[in-house]
């Protein structure tokens, strides 16, 4: 990445949204609980490959690796995260409903 | 509620003047559905409880670059201080009563003949437990990429024309250690208050990408 | 002191920069020891490692592309990576 060529730097910022703020918690948290480190979270994120960079928000990569690192460390399976995830999905079609 | 912001008179903007993003009224998507599921599992498996996702979101909300600008401030008025946050910005960070956890930070003084800018080109490591969370460009692909091998065009596109014979230093934030940029005071601000001065020093300034300004 | 930045193209998760790797530089300042990216990523424990700043002058890393070759970058390099020159 560093010295590559690229375009202008698009100076727009945006405020947080709760569901991204959740995302960066949980990573604090359970990094702080022994249940990742922050170079496991970097290690999920650069093996998306670069086609993640382009599909995907920042904190939507994010959640993809603390989910994926949470089962690496073994406090969740891949089960346990299939089945809530569609029993989520079930409650609503807007995040309000849904959390 | 973090997007009751009925009190204040920018309709539709944040307390920090950008539009908040959509959440809680637009489609679910599959990473919301995947980070709501993941919590939940979490906190019903006893790993984290609820009370200390609410706690750790408030304590993130609650640092902002007013926390730089108070060490910056006080540096620009303490010469015995500024020597002490260069040497080692950590701890007189935490001395000053701030909770930055266990970061390492290094304070980087800008001079007549040095100017210092920071950047991540491997993610978008940035001193986020003193001044909270990066802005987005600051993780973009773009500012990444170009500002170590083109860092006074960047700085020109922020609005920062340094002169050629001053020496520009970046910091790629490759590992461990987080920076701060301690700008140079303004001329126009000598003999302010240590309070006063915190109102010149700017997030950017504290980058690198910007320079103090006068209040408005 | 004079190092090298080791030209080593591993795979993995490493946090020496693919534009420093093979460049050199002077020690800008010794850091301390540190938790090995490189172990930690994939949950091994690992001895820790030193880590240095190391100051690289643009000339050096880019060549005739530096827009100044006099201003300088500086970047934390874990010591395993560097070697004397």
């Amino acid at each position: 990445m560093g010295g590559d060529p690229a375009g202008p730097i698009n100076p727009d910022e945006h405020d947080f949204a709760l569901w991204e703020k959740r995302v960066d918690a949980l990573m604090v948290l359970t990094s702080a609980a022994g249940l990742m480190t922050t170079d496991s979270l970097r290690r999920v994120l650069e093996d998306m490959g670069p086609d993640a960079y382009e599909t995907m928000t920042y904190y939507e990569r994010w959640i993809a690796s603390v989910a994926q690192n949470m089962v690496e460390a073994g406090a969740v399976t891949t089960e346990e995260l299939g089945a809530k995830m569609t029993e989520v999905r079930a409650r609503g079609s807007t995040y309000g409903a849904a959390s | 509620m973090p997007h009751d912001h009925h009190d204040h008179s920018h309709e539709g903007l944040s307390t920090s003047g950008h539009p908040y993003r959509a959440d809680n009224d637009t489609g679910l998507s599959y990473w919301q559905v995947m980070e709501i599921a993941l919590r939940e599992l979490l906190i019903e498996k006893g790993y984290l409880t609820a009370a200390q996702i609410h706690a750790q979101i408030n304590a993130m909300d609650s640092r902002s670059p007013a926390n730089g600008a108070r060490v910056v401030a006080r540096a620009w008025v303490d010469p015995e201080f500024k020597a002490a946050l260069l040497d080692n910005a950590s701890e007189v960070s935490r001395a000053m009563g701030f909770d930055i956890g266990p970061m390492h930070l290094i304070a980087l003084e800008n001079t007549d003949e040095v100017h210092n800018v920071v950047v991540c080109t491997l993610c978008s490591c940035y001193p986020r437990n003193l001044l909270g969370l990066p802005p987005d460009w600051y993780k973009s692909r773009a500012y990444r990429s170009r500002t170590v091998i083109e860092p006074r065009k960047v700085l020109s596109e922020f609005g920062l024309n340094l002169p050629e014979q001053m020496q520009v230093r970046v910091h790629d934030s490759t590992a461990d250690m987080r920076y701060i940029v301690i700008p140079a005071q303004p001329e126009d601000s000598f003999g302010l208050s240590e309070e006063a001065l915190a109102a010149w020093v700017t997030r950017d300034s504290m980058i690198g990408v910007g320079l103090p300004l006068a209040p408005k | 002191m004079k190092v090298r930045v080791k030209s080593h193209w591993p795979p993995g998760h490493i946090r020496t920069p693919a534009y420093l790797r093979g460049k050199i530089g002077n020690i800008e300042r010794h850091i301390g020891l540190f938790n090995n990216p490189e172990d930690s990523a994939y949950r091994q424990a690992g001895p820790q490692r030193e880590l240095v700043r190391v100051r690289f002058h643009m000339a050096e890393i880019w060549g005739a592309r530096a827009e100044r070759g006099e201003d300088v970058i500086e970047a934390e390099i874990y010591a395993h990576w560097l070697e004397p020159v």
